[in-house]
C-alpha cells in the first residue's frame, strides 16, 4: 500500500478540496478549495505516466542508455494548468464585484440581501 | 496601493531586466531544453507583477501601459492561428518547415546531442507566438485587477 | 441548520472511502500498461518533428489542436476579465 503514495496524496487533496467546499462560509476560502481540486486532479495525471528508473524525455545531453518516462501526460497537464488559472482568475474577479455591492464577502448574508 | 521601502525599489531596478532576459530565452529555446511558450510567459508576467507591487499602483501606470499589452495578445494568437493555416497543403496543423532548407530547417542528429537552434520547423515561431499571449495576458490580469482594487473598497461609515 | 451540516458530513465520509478503497485497489505505480503511442512519440520525434524535446514537439505538432482551443480559453477569459471591469476608470 505504501509504493503507491502518490495516488493516496491525491485523494487527500481532493477530499480537502471538497470538505473546503461544501463546509466553509467566505468566498476566498471556497476558491482556494476549488484550486485545491485542480491541483490534485494536476498531480495524479502526471503520476499516471512514470516508468521506474526512467529521466525526462528531452535529448539533448540527456543520460546515455536510460529509458523515458511517457510524455503525453505532461503535455495534457500543461493544457490543464492554464485552464485552471484562467478559471481561478474569474473566479476572483466575481468575489471583488460581490464585495462592492454587498459589503461582506459571507456566503449567508449574500443570499438574503436584495442588492 | 502604496509603494514599498527604499531597498526594495532598488532592488527591483537592478533585477527585473534580468527576469525578462530569462524568460525571452526559456520561450526561444523551447524545442531544445525543457520549456517553451507557456512556460516562458509565465516567468516574464513575474517580472511585471514585481513591478508593479514594488512601486505601487499609480506609478506603474506611467509606463507599462494596458493598451499596448491588449494589442500584444491579440498579435500573438493571429499569428499562431495563421501559422497553423499555412499548411493546409496536406492538413491543419501540418509542420511544413521541418527538414527542409528555409528558415528554421536543418536536418536534427538522431540520438543524444547538444542542440541545435536552427531544426524544428514551425514549433519555434508557435513557441514565440504562444509566449506573447501568454505573457501580456498574464500582465493585463494583474494590471487590470490593481486598477480595480481602489473601486470595489467598501465605503466606510461616516 | 444542524440537521444539514450532519447530512452533509455523512455523504462527505461515504464520498471519501469511496475513492480510498479505489485508490488502494490501482495498479502499481511505475509500471505503466498501454504504451504504444508513446513508444512511437520518443522514437520518432526527432525525425519528423526536428526537435530535441519530445513534449514540445507532442504539444505543438502531434496534438496542435489541443492547443489551439486552451489558447482560445485563455484568450476570452481575459476578455471577460477586462469585460467585468469596464465601468472602473480604466
Amino acid at each position: 500500500m505504501i509504493s503507491n503514495f502518490p495516488f493516496i496524496a491525491v485523494i487527500i487533496f481532493i477530499s480537502l478540496g471538497i470538505y473546503t467546499l461544501i463546509f466553509k462560509k467566505n468566498l476566498i476560502k471556497i476558491a482556494i478549495g476549488l484550486c485545491l481540486i485542480e491541483n490534485g486532479a494536476n498531480l495524479f495525471l502526471i503520476a499516471l505516466g512514470y516508468k521506474k528508473e526512467a529521466v525526462a524525455p528531452i535529448y539533448t545531453l540527456a543520460p546515455a542508455g536510460q529509458a523515458m518516462v511517457l510524455p503525453t501526460p505532461q503535455a495534457l497537464t500543461l493544457t490543464s494548468i492554464v485552464i485552471g488559472l484562467a478559471t481561478t482568475a474569474l473566479v476572483l474577479s466575481v468575489a471583488m464585484m460581490v464585495y462592492k455591492h454587498y459589503g461582506t464577502l459571507d456566503t449567508d448574508e449574500v443570499r438574503r440581501l436584495r442588492g | 496601493m502604496n509603494p514599498m521601502s527604499k531597498i526594495v525599489r532598488t532592488i527591483t531596478k537592478f533585477t527585473y531586466g534580468i527576469i525578462i532576459i530569462f524568460g525571452l530565452y526559456i520561450i526561444v529555446h523551447g524545442h531544445l531544453t525543457p520549456g517553451g511558450g507557456f512556460q516562458g510567459g509565465a516567468v516574464t508576467a513575474s517580472a511585471f507583477a514585481l513591478l508593479l507591487i514594488s512601486y505601487g499602483n499609480l506609478t506603474t501606470d506611467k509606463f507599462l501601459k494596458k493598451d499596448l499589452f491588449s494589442f500584444l495578445e491579440s498579435c500573438g494568437l493571429t499569428l499562431f492561428i495563421t501559422l497553423a493555416f499555412l499548411g493546409l497543403g496536406l492538413t491543419f496543423f501540418y509542420n511544413f518547415l521541418a527538414n527542409s532548407g528555409g528558415w528554421f530547417g536543418n536536418i536534427s542528429a538522431v540520438g543524444i546531442n547538444p542542440g541545435d537552434l536552427n531544426t524544428g520547423g514551425v514549433v519555434p515561431l508557435m513557441n514565440i507566438a504562444v509566449g506573447l499571449e501568454v505573457l501580456s495576458g498574464l500582465g493585463l490580469i494583474v494590471l487590470v485587477m490593481a486598477a480595480a482594487m481602489e473601486f470595489t473598497k467598501k465605503k466606510e461609515n461616516l | 441548520m444542524k440537521t444539514k451540516k450532519i447530512i452533509f458530513g455523512i455523504a462527505f465520509l461515504l464520498f471519501f472511502s469511496f475513492i480510498l478503497v479505489s485508490a488502494l485497489q490501482m495498479r502499481l505505480f511505475g509500471e505503466p500498461v498501454f504504451s504504444e503511442m508513446d513508444d512511437y512519440f520518443i522514437a520518432h520525434a526527432q525525425q519528423e518533428a526536428g526537435t530535441n524535446n519530445v513534449v514540445t514537439s507532442i504539444v505543438f505538432d502531434y496534438r496542435g489542436f489541443d492547443t489551439l482551443g486552451e489558447a482560445t480559453v485563455l484568450f476570452t477569459a481575459i476578455c471577460a476579465i477586462i469585460a467585468l471591469f469596464r465601468g472602473v476608470t480604466r
